[in-house]
């Protein structure tokens, strides 16, 4: 590994940032063709139907309408849930996709049927004449009512609402409990969380001159090509994305969007489809982050050893699987938390509701039970007397501790320094009792561990190619959907690093499925070490070749060359170099290979037992710690956010600016998430689905993000990177409540979100809401 | 359907006329003739990335009816960039402080970033979170983006910038 980093690590711009600072990066909704035609989707009256009948006629019959489909229409309507894995995962991971509703409508969202037509308006208009004979039903909404025997039964393909059942335990918990001092025990719950990316979903599709079914729709996954292809009875070849970046993802664009649709409205049509959705369509349809019931109850000994810790967890899935298992894998395998505790048992189950589907929300199923277990150490410190920040520093897991599961992590653990940052930081004055305006002020830590890299019994891998052209610039192409964290970028500042170029002389071409090596998903926190590893695995062959040429024309070994400024010089005497132009020009007389490419695989592991997981579920895990202070006033029960301090180890940074920009994005994204972001679910209703009631902050409801990150090289990614993509909006929620909690000094009604003005003041008032 | 109205405006320094329906926003009708830097998030006046100049101010284009903008001037993020040299500073800070991530509400807010710095907005970070409240970022929790405004105020008050 390099020593000497002249690019990596630095804060050089983004390839991507001229285009998009200048106004002139197209994105999905950004295309346009001759004679095409604008498709919209007919979605669910009710959260719970069963769909007796479809009337098209009247729709079909309005002049420039040129196709209305339903379920009937698609020539595969059904088919299993796969998400770019390279892997049939069986095991009940992959559940129903269905194109279409029909049978039992499972949610309000649900698409029943598609319409092409020459203007928006029009299609939209033609969905109005589709008439549906629904037969309304009664509908579950609540997974722990759904888990019942005798409840509604969402699905017509099922017997039951169970999606999965899974459990971790280790050492003894029934015998645990008697060596505790101490024992405290809570219900908690989270709410819902949208993704909120200023992009809605949308793009178009056309068929191609070689009958390809083209689309030029960002998303995560670029695999769901295979999907489609499936799903339209075509061979994988016939069916491309010409992706564009994403106006942001965050995990809701990791299931299929507007695809499917615009395959088949362009293939009936024979014409090019666009469609994009509305920011209602889009809240009311699109994937939430699972609410979750957690129950938690956690003793100690009396000097703070934590002895026993014991978690249930009801997750509500919504209306189909999508991602639900693995998402339940990480909730269960991440519930105790960065602790180091003898005995844990966690168990949870979740199910089918009539809700809006859930699945991938950044973060992914870590901050739910993050939530619950920081706030639950919180009170147990409150109960032992004992400082917060000094009951986490007895139990939080070091270098060397297995998890729950039994796994040992591998990269390092950075949590004593990151709680001591972030201490010293947060109390560097000492906390006043209450401003000069009467608020009372409150101060607190939380911490978190969250995995980096998809479940490795996906047997996940990357792939990319580079070629360097003959005046030196290079080519680097790479199947990385690019969500706006610059994931193309870094693999071009790894290619200029090692190179010895500016990162200038690296053109990315990305996130064609017929022109770029498969990278995979851009989810899981995997881009940097999956295809940063890729690449630097590719980048290092090319630097071989180039250093052995250059060693036959100057007659020094490799090992006395380096790569730097565009030549290849003698380490000991720079004045004999040769340009790196030339010695491409060598190589490419010589018939040398200009064009390479580079696969990197995870670990691979076999399925878990889920009655009883004792295995390694990923690959690492990022670790964060976020300080929060606030201030609180009593007579309404509002907050002020004060300061915020997030804090990480990054293991190393890439690139600076895209680095931090994670590390404050996550923890703004999640800031107001306990308190301020609530979708209003009543009944499978989404009442809250416009920016206007559904409050995401704005610049002025958080403080400046104050930023400590570490670089511990103790990562799996290049140079000892760490993901940080997710981990960054980790422990931030906890962090918030929790202070609230230390400016009121009391955790009465904080544990359940929407952590709201009014549970605020009622605990202020020592009024227990729930009774 | 109603007929279509023409209306005359001048579009980053450009005279032009739409024909539009009465109903349609300046955004609907400046994305309907190409440009694509103006974007569309809420179509509300919620999340601002269509944020555009009209007559010197930041606007929400989608909630702004095309027909009221008659004989008036508009300039998005990509024209001023090719045109003012304090917009296409303010483009050059964005892409040096990191403050664009997935990019999609970059064009607003550097709209936005323009109009406080063109009526006299200081180097002040509070007053220009207030500046920008109007503008969601969903990406970089605000810190860069204000960075890139609060670096370009800084020089205009040095006198670095004309």
């Amino acid at each position: 590994m390099k020593k000497n980093l002249q690019l990596v690590g630095t804060a050089v711009p983004r390839h991507d940032a001229w285009a998009k600072a200048k106004g002139e990066q197209l994105y999905s909704d950004d295309f346009t063709m001759p004679q095409m035609l604008y498709g919209k989707v007919l979605r669910s009256k009710y959260p719970a139907a069963i769909l007796r009948g479809i009337d098209i006629s009247k729709a079909k019959a309005l002049p420039g309408v040129r196709a209305v489909l339903t379920a009937a229409d698609v020539p595969k309507n059904e088919d299993i849930t796969k998400f770019g894995q390279m892997r049939d995962v069986g095991g009940g991971f992959e559940g129903l996709y269905k194109v279409l509703a029909n049978g039992k409508v499972r949610s309000k969202s649900e698409a029943i049927a598609l319409v092409a037509a020459d203007t928006e308006e029009l299609a939209e208009y033609a969905c109005t004449l589709i008439e549906v004979d629904y037969e309304v039903t009664e509908g579950v909404f609540d997974p722990r009512e759904s888990i019942k025997e005798g409840a509604y039964v969402v699905s017509s393909e099922d017997k039951d609402n169970i999606v999965m059942r899974t459990k971790v335990e280790d050492g003894d918990i029934n015998a645990a409990w008697a060596l505790c001092d101490v024992v405290v025990e809570g219900d908690y719950f989270t709410t819902p969380h949208e993704h909120a990316y200023i992009e809605t979903e949308g793009g178009m599709a056309w068929i191609d001159e070689n009958e390809v079914v083209t689309l030029r729709v960002g998303t995560q996954v670029l695999e769901h090509y295979r999907t489609m292809a499936k799903i339209l009875g075509l061979p994988h070849t016939k069916v491309r994305n010409m992706s564009v970046p994403m106006g942001g993802g965050f995990g809701g664009k990791e299931d299929m969007t507007v695809e499917m649709y615009l395959a088949l409205l362009t293939l009936a049509t024979r014409r090019p489809v666009k469609m994009v959705w509305s920011r209602e369509e889009s809240m009311d349809t699109h994937a939430k982050r699972h609410p979750e019931y957690l129950h938690y109850k956690t003793g100690a000994t009396k000097d703070g050893k934590i002895m026993a810790q014991e978690v249930s967890i009801v997750m509500d899935s919504g209306s189909y699987t999508y991602l639900t298992p693995w998402v339940q894998m990480y909730s269960t395998q991440a519930a105790a938390g960065p602790y180091q505790i003898p005995n844990v048992r966690v168990q949870s189950v979740s199910a089918f509701t009539n809700n809006t589907f859930s699945s991938a929300n950044r973060g992914f199923g870590g901050t739910q039970v993050n939530f619950a277990y920081e706030r639950q150490i919180e009170e147990l410190a409150a109960k032992l007397n004992m400082s917060p920040l000094e009951l986490r520093r007895r139990n939080i897991v070091h270098n060397g501790d297995p998890l729950p599961t039994g796994f040992i992590p591998q990269g390092h653990i950075a949590l004593e320094e990151l709680l001591a940052k972030v201490d010293k930081e947060l109390n560097r004055t000492p906390k006043p009792e209450r401003l000069p305006d009467g608020r009372k002020v409150g101060r607190a830590i939380a911490i978190g561990h969250m995995v980096y890299g998809r479940l490795t019994f996906l047997h996940d891998s990357s792939r990319v190619s580079l070629r360097v052209e003959l005046d030196g610039s290079v080519t680097l192409r790479a199947g990385v959907p690019d969500l706006g964290g610059g994931q193309a970028s870094v693999l071009c500042q790894i290619i200029a690093e090692e190179l010895g170029l500016k990162i200038t002389d690296v053109h990315p071409y990305i996130m064609d499925t017929h022109l770029t090596p498969l990278c995979g998903t851009t989810t899981a926190t995997r881009q940097l070490y999956m295809s940063g590893n890729a690449t630097y695995k590719c980048v290092s062959i090319m630097k071989e070749r180039v250093l052995e040429k250059a060693s036959s024309i100057l007659g020094y070994p490799p090992d006395m060359l380096e790569l730097a400024n565009r030549k290849v010089y003698l380490i000991n005497n720079p004045l004999v170099n040769i340009p790196f132009e030339t010695v491409i020009g060598h190589i490419s007389n010589d018939g040398g290979e200009l064009e390479l490419i580079a696969q990197f695989n995870a670990p691979f592991t076999e399925v878990p037992d889920l009655a009883d997981i004792k295995s390694r579920l990923n690959p690492d895990l990022t670790y964060t710690c976020h300080g929060v202070e606030v201030a609180v006033d009593e007579e309404t029960g509002q907050f002020e956010m004060l300061r915020l301090i997030a804090a990480c180890d990054a293991g190393k940074m890439i690139n600076k600016n895209s680095c931090e920009g994670q590390i404050e994005g996550g923890a703004v994204y999640d800031a107001l998430w306990a308190t301020h972001e609530d979708l209003q679910w009543r009944n499978g209703i989404t009442k809250a689905n416009n920016f206007s009631t559904y409050l995401i902050p704005t610049s002025v409801d958080v403080p400046d993000v104050e930023t400590i990150i570490l670089e511990s090289g103790g990562g799996l990614g290049p140079y000892g990177a760490k993901g940080v993509g997710e981990p960054s909006d980790n422990s931030i929620a906890p962090a918030l409540v929790n202070a609230i909690r230390d400016a009121i000094g009391t955790g009465l009604n904080l544990n359940k979100m929407p952590v709201t003005a009014e549970k605020i003041l009622a605990a202020v008032k020592g009024i227990d809401i729930e009774k | 359907m109603c007929d279509k109205i023409k209306i005359n405006l001048v579009v980053n320094g450009e005279p032009v006329t739409f024909e539009v329906q009465p109903h349609v926003s300046l955004l609907r009708a400046l994305r309907d003739n190409y440009y694509y830097d103006v974007k569309c998030g809420c179509e509300e006046g919620d999340c601002g990335t269509c944020t555009v100049l009209l007559d010197g101010i930041a606007t929400k284009s989608c909630i702004t009816l095309a027909a009221a903008c008659e004989g008036h001037e508009v300039w998005t993020d990509k024209g001023l960039g090719y045109n003012d040299a304090l917009a296409a500073r303010l483009q050059a800070a964005f892409v040096e402080c990191g403050s664009i991530q997935c990019g999609f509400c970059s064009p607003g807010m550097i709209v936005a970033g323009v109009h406080y710095l063109k009526h006299g907005g200081k180097a002040d970070r509070r007053a220009i979170k207030r500046s920008i409240s109007g503008n969601l970022c969903r990406c970089t929790g605000y810190v860069k983006i204000v960075d890139a405004i609060y670096k370009v105020a800084q020089e205009i008050e040095r006198g670095a910038l004309a």
